[in-house]
């Protein structure tokens, strides 16, 4: 673990919203480094600059000034384009709500991001089929959101994330719309694909519950960082 | 990026069959309705220039009177015609294929107990030629009939059906007013002329027999002339100018105390009045296609909105600006061909339909048919794409928290 790559580094990120009295900073001077195959929690109360930090590292958002290298690469020098590209090719996605397509099934989820990536069809399949075989949804691959419970949504949401095989799997609140029990299965298939494929996750999460499982948390308060844990699990 | 986006539109397309179904409605019913118009249009032009052709076209229609306005009227101030200016124009002119005079008068025509008005034509054999009219059953006046004002008289179908119904009319004596005439003949029919006349609610009488008997005098008042071919017409119209102001003994300085009336005149009058329809039929419905574009644009607009999170997914899981936009605008565009072409048979079965309720020529008109597609598609391209624009410049991180 200790000779493995820094993938996401901040060096003295700041990140301004509004202007004069108006004026807020949301991050104030953060300075992070997450390295490969790491499962890092991110904790703090609303406000307090954890969900732009968790933008600026899904290159969804840029620092007003800092700078932020994402594997090597400085992302203040992207335009929208290369940006959408960074996210395209290295990045996979999570969120509370699911943000599946609806009356699509999930094999069709899944393939949207290969869609974009410009594989063909046949293998476009087959990668999708086995990510969500991955997740445990082998069986459920033809239904549509609407016949899938709100955990087998979120599967599908997280094998649409690992189905690029990314470098890194951001989840914002992943289990925030579901209940303890779907929340531990989703929790436990984060950790086994942390392990197994070795993927490095980021999470957003304000239940100690879920932290738990991260190897390491990180808290916010007023737009810097106070505290990191490492867990000694791993 | 082209396949790519088409393969992304096509899916959305089907995802929101409803959704897709409305927003191309208003482009199907606005190209159905330019074509069924125009198809409408065009047919009544078609049908009122084939009766108008059925009148003879290469006919001239000499009138005493000066040349005015509207529907022909007798000037009973001006001098009429005589037998002596038919045999002028007739043997001093070139290219005349039939010459013959046209006396008519409105009157009751009676046979047994039952009556109808027709009109009555006092000519000679020349007018069937003249207006290419064959004679169906009986014969045509003989020679005699024609010079000593017989009785003899040759009926249009109208007044068959009417006076005689199934029975045989050929040698049967009709009254017109108070004179007994005996039918020889019957017409062939013509239906109803341009102006909605009935032409077979007609009897044809000698030129001798209606100065004589009907009007009592030795007057003609207005002659037609058969030209041999369309070419002559506009050198036959000056020569008989020039004939008619020597007979009449016309001063130069003094206008014409009659006129001469060209059915060719009459075509493009009636043609450019029934084009005027088809043009005013057509821009209703154009503009109906204009409102089916704007319900398009509606549509889409209020599904960005709708879909303003999927975009913000679309562009987390690494869209470009340019793939969210082209995807827009392909939707658009795939929609309203998709409209145009539904749109076109609609509008041909429709139209088709209608004409042949009309009883009025099918005529397809692919320019229209060409336009129409074209400008539905340029619908779909210009209105799809400023809500494309506006989907596509969304920041991600505000399209993902939009609830």
């Amino acid at each position: 673990m200790q000779n493995s790559k820094t993938i996401i580094e901040f060096k003295n990120i700041v990140k301004t919203y509004g202007v004069g009295d108006a004026k807020t900073h949301a991050l104030n001077g953060v300075n992070l480094s997450i390295k490969e195959g790491e499962f890092v929690a991110i904790m703090g109360a609303s406000g307090s600059g954890k969900s732009t930090a968790m933008n600026m590292i899904g290159c969804l958002d840029k620092p007003s000034s800092g700078e932020y290298l994402f594997n090597g690469i400085n992302v203040e020098n992207l335009n929208r384009n290369q940006m959408a590209l960074l996210r395209r090719n290295f990045l996979g996605f999570v969120f509370q709500s699911f943000n599946l397509l609806g009356r699509t099934s999930a094999l069709e989820n899944v393939e949207l991001p290969l869609v974009y990536r410009k594989i063909p069809s046949k293998q476009r399949k087959e990668m999708a089929f086995e990510a969500l075989s991955k997740v445990g949804l082998q069986s459920v691959v033809y239904n549509t959101p609407a016949q899938l419970s709100g955990g087998q949504q979120q599967r599908v949401a997280i094998a649409r994330a690992i189905v690029s095989n990314p470098l890194v799997l951001l989840a914002d609140e992943p289990t925030g719309n579901l209940d303890s029990i779907k929340s531990m299965e989703i929790m436990n298939l984060l950790k086994q694909l942390n392990e197994d494929e070795n993927i490095t996750i980021i999470m957003v999460t304000h239940e100690e519950e879920m932290a738990a499982f991260a190897s390491r948390v990180i808290y916010f308060r007023d737009g810097h960082i106070e505290d990191s844990l490492k867990k000694g699990y791993k | 990026m082209l396949s790519n986006a088409f393969l992304i539109a096509i899916k959305e397309i089907k995802r929101n069959l409803l959704r897709s179904f409305l927003t191309i409605l208003g482009i199907v019913i606005g190209v159905a309705s330019v074509i069924a118009m125009v198809m409408i249009g065009d047919g009544t032009t078609a049908n009122v220039q084939q009766s108008i052709t059925k009148l003879g076209t290469n006919m001239l229609t000499l009138r005493v009177g000066q040349e005015r306005r509207g529907p022909p009227r007798e000037d009973n101030s001006a001098k009429p015609f005589t037998e002596g200016d038919i045999n002028a124009i007739k043997n001093e002119l070139q290219n005349i294929r039939a010459v013959a005079a046209e006396n008519s008068s409105r009157m009751n025509v009676v046979y047994g107990n039952k009556s109808n008005s027709a009109s009555v034509i006092g000519t000679s054999n020349d007018y069937f030629i003249i207006k290419d009219w064959e004679i169906t059953q009986g014969r045509v006046f003989e020679e005699h009939e024609e010079n000593s004002g017989k009785s003899s008289c040759i009926i249009g179908t109208t007044i068959v059906k009417q006076l005689f119904g199934d029975e045989n009319p050929i040698g049967v004596n009709i009254r017109l007013k108070n004179i007994s005439c005996n039918v020889i003949g019957v017409l062939k029919s013509k239906g109803a002329a341009a102006f909605g006349n009935d032409q077979d609610e007609i009897v044809i009488v000698p030129l001798k027999m209606f100065q004589q008997k009907i009007k009592g005098d030795k007057d003609i008042s207005s002659i037609l002339i058969s030209i041999t071919d369309g070419k002559y017409i506009e050198n036959a119209k000056l020569e008989i100018t020039s004939l008619m102001q020597e007979r009449r003994a016309i001063k130069l300085e003094d206008p014409d105390n009659f006129h001469i009336r060209d059915m060719q005149d009459l075509l493009s009058t009636m043609t450019s009045t029934t084009k005027m329809l088809t043009y005013l039929l057509g821009s209703i419905a154009g503009i109906s296609l204009l409102v089916g574009g704007i319900g398009i644009m509606n549509i889409m607009l209020v599904s960005v909105t709708e879909r303003t999170r999927e975009i913000g997914t679309r562009l987390a899981i690494g869209a470009m600006e340019n793939e969210v936009l082209l995807q827009f605008l392909v939707e658009a565009i795939v929609l309203a061909t998709l409209g145009g072409i539904i749109g076109i048979f609609l509008g041909l079965g429709i139209g088709y339909i209608t004409v042949n309720i009309m009883d009025l020529p099918f005529i397809l008109n692919s320019q229209i048919i060409l336009i129409s597609f074209v400008f539905s598609t340029l619908i779909g391209v210009f209105f799809g794409y400023f809500p494309a624009r506006k989907a596509a410049r969304l920041n991600p991180i505000d399209a993902l928290r939009y609830e």
